[in-house]
């Protein structure tokens, strides 16, 4: 099929944006990198009346380190992410995370705040910016404000976002000495939708794990916290009993949902064995 | 709504000026408004390859595009990489004399696509191992090879 047709517009600033937003209301649809939106279009499952295209506003993309940690522009490729020494060195998760995102020619257009207001319940990103206890800023026309990832993330593709509001960017805490992460993840074929994906960044002392944040992805509505595995793992070297008792409290942890990829069940079993494996990079 | 926007796009080359509709795809556009038909359209939900074209440089799904996006920017495609299918004319010359040699194509309808991944692979990683090569031909569907020969043939 192909799109409805829609008014378009390339405003040259946020503040032209916001206001368009404001104007079209829920008929305005942002398109950054539209890996999910041109889609969604072409299905017509999305008909909005104007498409407010923010590529080519000033000052949206790029990764810096500020004191708050981490800024990644909302309008940064998901290929730039990956090829960045900056995020390897200081959100070495989020990094680690970019290859299963999509297809090179994807990533070469997808945006990092695409991602975020997505909110794809599959999408690496997200498990990522809740593991690393990251912040997602906001700007619409009332001003600008920052919301922790845990909060922002709200269902299956619905966020925290007001109507007219515009990511702008993430923040990752900088790691820390001590911390070592790894993300890990199963589809069918490298690219596809996660069947299961873990964010993984954990605080290890002589071999002993004395913090530990396992997020996955894939497995419900929003990045899921597996604070029960958590705990098991406090305090305890990685070994395999620690890693299979782990495995066992993902049951309560996790309640995923079936669907023509996988059955809850196997979404369970694949958590566990992603668990192991990411036990055993962090524990080598 | 239906106004059409102008356009100033250099695809292969050449600087082009249209007027196009802000809801037409940057492959469309290829294959309608300028009748490059070698980018071919397939899934139109960036799943099967087929339309992958070169935006500035770097790979892009032809159907995840708007054409009024490429304002101002260097399109390439599979017509402007083939050449005329003489040695040295084009750049993936090679890429295609194995792709024939290896029976790396039956119907010939995702052959654009892998060629431009292919090569944007091997660019990036001369020598790319098999494993390498399935992964990043992993979002370009063939329904007729089975992958083998392709993949053969990038290696070759």
């Amino acid at each position: 099929m192909k799109p409805v047709q829609f008014a378009y517009h390339r405003p040259a600033s946020l503040d032209e944006a916001l206001a368009l937003m404001e104007r079209y209301g829920p008929d305005g649809r942002i398109l950054a990198g539209g890996q999910s939106l041109v889609p969604a279009l072409n299905m017509r499952l999305a008909a909005p009346a104007a498409l407010v295209d923010i590529n080519r506003i000033p000052g949206l993309d790029g990764i810096s380190l500020e004191p708050e940690g981490l800024v990644i522009g909302a309008m940064t490729r998901h290929e730039a992410v990956e090829n960045s020494p900056l995020v390897a060195r200081h959100a070495p998760l989020i990094a680690q995370a970019m290859p299963y995102v999509g297809h090179r020619a994807i990533r070469s257009r997808g945006t990092v705040g695409g991602s975020v207001a997505q909110a794809d319940p599959a999408a690496e990103l997200p498990a990522c910016l809740v593991a690393l206890d990251a912040v997602i800023r906001v700007a619409g026309t009332g001003g600008k404000r920052e919301t922790p990832a845990a909060r922002f993330f709200r269902g299956i593709y619905t966020t925290d976002l007001a109507p007219g509001e515009i990511v702008t960017a993430v923040v990752a805490p900088s790691i820390q000495a001590g911390w070592r992460s790894h993300f890990a993840e199963l589809a069918r074929r490298q690219g596809d939708y996660a069947l299961v994906g873990l964010a993984t960044q954990c605080l290890v002392e002589g071999g002993v794990i004395k913090g530990a944040r396992l997020v996955f992805c894939g497995v419900g509505p929003t990045p899921v916290r597996a604070q029960r595995a958590e705990a098991a793992l406090l305090g305890r070297r990685p070994d395999a009993d620690v890693s299979a008792e782990a495995g066992r409290a993902l049951d309560a942890d996790l309640d995923p949902q079936g669907d023509v990829h996988a059955s809850p069940a196997l979404r369970r079993h694949l958590s566990r064995v992603l668990l192991g494996r990411v036990l055993a990079h962090i524990a080598a | 709504m239906d106004e059409t926007v102008p356009i100033s796009v250099t695809v292969n080359g050449v600087t082009v000026d249209r007027r196009v509709e802000p809801r037409q795809t940057l492959v469309d556009f290829l294959r309608y408004g300028l009748e490059l038909t070698g980018s071919h359209v397939g899934c139109e939900q960036g799943v099967c390859g087929a339309c992958t074209v070169r935006v500035d440089g770097a790979i892009v799904r032809g159907c995840l595009m708007l054409a009024v996006q490429c304002d101002g920017s260097r399109v390439e495609t599979i017509e402007g990489v083939a050449g005329s299918g003489v040695a040295g004319t084009g750049e993936v010359f090679d890429l295609q004399q194995a792709f024939a040699q290896e029976n790396a194509l039956q119907c010939g309808f995702c052959t654009p696509g892998m060629l431009l991944t292919a090569q944007d692979l091997l660019a990036r990683k001369p020598g790319a191992s098999s494993q390498d090569i399935r992964e990043a031909l992993s979002g370009n569907y063939c329904r007729c090879t089975g992958y083998h020969a392709i993949v053969e043939a990038v290696r070759a």
